[in-house]
């Protein structure tokens, strides 16, 4: 443990113990937002409902957010390495798989808006777009955390010792990436087997 | 700066970590479990689906939070802060629904 580096009374990094506190808090704000659209998933009040979903494409932007858990995992890794080269190399694929996940979600809200899904048509769409929204919100905040992170290391204000900085970055992605294996399976799949069959 | 400085000491020291291979081997065990979720889709696996999905998603949630957020290796109040707020979420998620369940009860 670097010396400038307080422990809590636990023996624990406190910005590590800072970190988990508010991902703790973050999962019951998601869970309101799942919470909210389980109940309202047959409230469509007329407009489209879970059939508009593209269940492939999904799938694909699903896939490319889970692998960047991979590279944010190995820019970590190089970190605690000293290799402050590939870390910035790995970051940079993080927030590139970060801003393709994303890209997908605006492409999917515009078809979805065209189809007639707004977000004031019915409480099914409210919950959706509210959800899967703040969700990309999340999405690219961390896009603009990593991209701090890959300035700051490039301009040696991030020292191949402070790895922690790192590895709370990588921790707020996960984060993100989890909420999406949560979503991707009660918001997409499982109502699209339930309601359609 | 050097780009592969070699740090004195790094600030997460002391925990053991896995290797990147063991980080690749669990990215392709969740990409085979994710490709199995969007099977689903594709193929009809009737009544056993929908648990399925659920005990997938259990487990991509709990590879990643264990693997890749180092909870499996890190100091248990990690994992108990991360479980309450998952607790919270469900106990919500219970309230809501009695609550919705009650709001459509027919009256006498």
């Amino acid at each position: 443990m670097s010396t400038d580096v307080a422990t809590t009374t636990l023996g624990i990094d406190h910005r590590k113990l800072g970190m988990w506190t508010f991902l703790g808090s973050e999962f019951l704000f998601f869970g309101a937002f799942v919470s909210a659209y389980l109940l309202y998933l047959d409230t469509t009040a007329g407009g489209p409902g879970v059939e508009i979903f593209d269940i492939p494409f999904t799938s694909i932007s699903s896939f490319v957010l889970l692998m960047s858990s991979l590279t944010m995992v190995l820019a970590h890794h190089a970190h605690t390495k000293g290799d402050m080269r590939r870390m910035r190399m790995w970051i940079l694929a993080t927030a590139g798989q970060g801003a393709v996940f994303l890209g997908g979600q605006v492409f999917e809200f515009n078809v979805f808006f065209r189809e007639g899904l707004e977000l004031s048509t019915s409480p099914f769409a409210s919950s959706f777009y509210v959800l899967t929204g703040f969700h990309g919100l999340h999405v690219f905040v961390g896009i603009l955390l990593l991209s701090s992170l890959y300035v700051l290391s490039l301009t040696g204000k991030i020292k191949p010792n402070q790895d922690v900085k790192t590895e709370m970055i990588g921790l707020y992605w996960h984060f993100v990436d989890i909420i999406w294996v949560v979503i991707f399976t009660v918001v997409y799949l499982i109502p699209e087997i339930a309601v359609i069959g | 700066m050097s780009t592969t400085d070699a740090p004195d000491q790094t600030e997460s020291e002391g925990h053991a970590h896995p290797t990147p291979k063991q980080y690749v081997n669990i990215a392709i065990v969740l990409a085979v479990l994710t490709a199995l979720e969007v099977s689903t889709y594709f193929l009809d696996f009737g009544t056993i689906a929908i648990p399925m999905l659920v005990v997938l998603m259990v487990v991509k949630f709990l590879y990643v939070a264990g693997w890749f957020m180092h909870l499996k290796f890190d100091s248990p109040i990690f994992s108990r802060l991360m479980y309450t707020g998952l607790a919270f979420a469900l106990v919500l998620y219970a309230v809501m629904a009695i609550v919705t369940l009650f709001d459509h009860a027919p009256t006498i």
